[in-house]
């Protein structure tokens, strides 16, 4: 069936929307005019094409694993989006949307972050086009992400500390938010999922799905299957699995899968257990409701108040989840699991023992899902895992877990 | 005709107060309405607490977190509009984030508002792309929506707005957020002579208004003043919250103390 998701008005059925202030409609509006411009503008597909080649290192690869495979019993696929520039694949839309902050003769940039790698993605692309950046950050990411700050910082960004609420990606988010409603008119928010008023989460989501692109063209050449002129099906794999937070990387390379036979799953972090109050399971556990800027499942009390969520992945760290998700979740199309903080340090030390590969904490969630019991796959299937990005800036996390000084 | 309209019927000067629904207690919350009519307020806006208010300040925030932290949600408020009804006939807002609304349930929401004396509603995450629906709703049960429009709306969309809402818009005096500086004089004058001239209704002023000046000057140019984080800092090291709303506010429509 085809799927051609969201509607004008940036609507997935009942989810996503504009829910902003009045301040930001001439903004989003602008940007909606723009980016439905340049979607089809070769000149500046061609730009940007050349960006993620030459600057971040695309095409990343797509690796047989082969110990975890025969470990497990079927074949596993890595998407290496931890091999971009800046480590993962945030840098794929950083890169997209500066380019669109230039053509609207934006001046200074800002950006929210959880994990740090979407403020350092953005900190990046604004040096190498020498605009200002600013980073909001909750103090709690501050500290357990110090490594990627300082980046930033190296970056000549500033990375301005939020001490409200839940002090993480939640509350840098409402602040980057009302910077915006102050600064709009020289001011571009690079947001950096698939969260948002529209137009964000069909942006970010075209920019990402760079990833299942390339994926399913590696894929073909992997199995060495020649199919000229297009005579046979393109061969597809049997699953794709993902981390899902904001959902980027999940919706990047779901996204040119979504009309072909194929299990898609998300995985939420269940943080202690979905059964406890400490998890950032928005799909498993979430309501209807709007939060910056779209309407989506979110972490909810009783009287609309956002929970706080809890992971040890400050990246999936969000009671809020990408509006095309709740979509996908409602309409059958995507498996929405989760798994928890033990699964994915348990999935981060397996991944580098067996393959030499140090996985994002987020990542690790994606890489649990492929020893959980229950998670019917068939032996000998083929299952391609979005490697979302590089564990480096999560090994304190993970040593502070494990009560190891480093 | 409802409260809202009857009162902007003629063009006095009007001084309209926020207050954060419950803060700083529960227990004030009827007693603090009743002062700030009977020193001179020509009508009420009632924030209802969100954990997550992207328009507002640090002020409004802190003390958001404080009536959620009070117990403070839509139910308790709407008792709250009951008990004032019960005294008064001055107009009532009620202003509050989509989400919550939506938790409750919109439908529901719009008739307990009607069955409380609730007059109009603010939504500051709900422009006209979002809100025709709730609009519609309101406006079968004769209450009023009141959409914001903002500097940097466009003439045209003022036309527009105005129209959809038909009985009064709130224009947000700056780019930006709630208790932060206040607007510049020429350009805040030019943005509204824009709004008189494209809107088909009366229009409040509210962001940056602080003291009787404001009031004054905002006055001159729009159909009524509104005051919000400026009252809640007050509220803050006070602890008398009637009286300081009362003192607070009669300084804003007289002047004096």
């Amino acid at each position: 069936m085809p799927y051609n998701q969201p509607d004008s008005r940036g609507h997935f059925e009942e989810f996503g929307g504009k829910y902003v202030p009045e301040t930001l409609i001439p903004a989003i509006n602008e940007l909606d005019r723009l980016y439905s411009e340049v979607k089809d503008d070769s000149a500046f597909q061609d730009e940007l094409s050349s960006l993620l080649k030459h600057y971040s290192g695309r095409p990343t690869p797509l690796y047989f694993a082969r110990r975890i495979s025969e470990e497990l019993g079927y074949n596993i696929y890595l998407k290496r989006e931890d091999l971009n520039h800046t480590g993962a694949h945030k840098i794929n839309n950083a890169l997209g949307q500066i380019l669109l902050a230039k053509r609207m003769g934006k001046t200074r940039i800002i950006a929210e972050t959880g994990a740090g790698m979407h403020g350092v993605a953005t900190a990046t692309v604004a040096a190498q086009f020498g605009l200002e950046c600013i980073v909001y950050m909750g103090v709690e990411d501050i500290q357990r992400q110090k490594l990627n700050v300082f980046k930033m910082n190296l970056l000549g960004a500033e990375v301005r500390p939020v001490s409200s609420g839940s002090k993480t990606l939640k509350d840098a988010t409402n602040e980057a938010i009302r910077d915006w409603v102050t600064h709009v008119e020289n001011t571009y928010y690079l947001i950096g999922s698939v969260v948002g008023p529209h137009p964000y989460p069909m942006m970010v989501r075209d920019f990402q799905s760079v990833i299942g692109r390339e994926t399913k063209e590696q894929y073909k050449e992997l199995l060495n299957i020649k199919s000229p002129n297009n005579e046979f099906p393109s061969p597809i794999p049997d699953i794709l699995v993902a981390c899902v937070g904001g959902g980027s990387n999940a919706i990047g390379m779901f996204y040119p899968f979504l009309e072909d036979e194929i299990r898609l799953v998300g995985v939420e972090a269940a943080g202690l257990g979905v059964k406890t109050n400490d998890h950032a399971a928005t799909m498993t556990k979430g309501e209807f409701g709007v939060l910056h800027g779209s309407a989506s499942y979110l972490l909810q009390t009783k009287d609309g108040q956002i929970k706080l969520p809890h992971s040890v992945s400050a990246g999936l760290d969000y009671p809020g989840v990408g509006p095309e998700h709740s979509y996908l979740k409602s309409a059958g199309r995507v498996e929405y699991v989760s798994a928890t903080d033990e699964e994915a340090i348990q999935s981060f030390q397996w991944l580098s023992e067996k393959e030499g590969i140090l996985p994002a904490l987020e990542s690790s969630h994606a890489l649990a899902f492929l020893k959980q019991r229950d998670n019917n796959i068939q032996d000998g299937e083929n299952v391609i895992v979005c490697l979302s990005g590089r564990g480096d800036k999560d090994v304190h996390t993970v040593a502070d877990y494990l009560g190891k000084e480093i | 005709m409802n409260r809202i309209q009857k009162i902007f019927q003629n063009r006095s000067e009007k001084v309209i107060p926020f207050l954060t629904a419950g803060y700083p207690t529960k227990e004030s919350a009827v007693e603090m309405v009743m002062a700030a009519e009977q020193a001179g307020a020509a009508m009420v806006e009632l924030g209802m607490p969100f954990s997550d208010p992207l328009a507002d300040g640090l002020i409004i925030q802190e003390a958001s977190q404080i009536a959620i932290e009070n117990g403070v949600n839509i139910k308790w408020i709407l008792e709250t509009v009951s008990n004032i009804r019960m005294q008064s006939e001055m107009p009532l807002v009620l202003m509050g984030y989509i989400n919550p609304i939506i938790k409750y349930g919109v439908d529901k929401f719009i008739i307990d508002c009607k069955n409380a004396g609730v007059d109009g509603l603010i939504i500051p995450d709900l422009p006209p792309e979002e809100a025709e629906e709730i609009v519609k709703m309101a406006q079968n049960v004769g209450i009023c929506i009141i959409l914001l429009v903002a500097p940097n709306t466009s003439d045209e969309r003022i036309q527009e707005i105005s129209q959809m809402v038909g009985v009064l818009i709130y224009c947000v005096a700056i780019l930006g957020i709630t208790g932060g500086q206040g607007a510049n004089e020429n350009e805040l004058k030019k943005y509204l002579k824009r709004v008189e001239k494209f809107s088909s209704c009366p229009f409040v002023v509210g962001f940056g208004i602080k003291e009787r000046v404001d009031v004054i000057e905002i006055n001159k140019m729009a159909h009524g003043a509104v005051v919000g984080s400026a009252i809640i800092e007050q509220l803050k090291n006070s602890d008398e919250p009637v009286k300081t709303i009362g003192d607070y506010i009669k300084k804003l429509t007289r002047g004096t103390e």
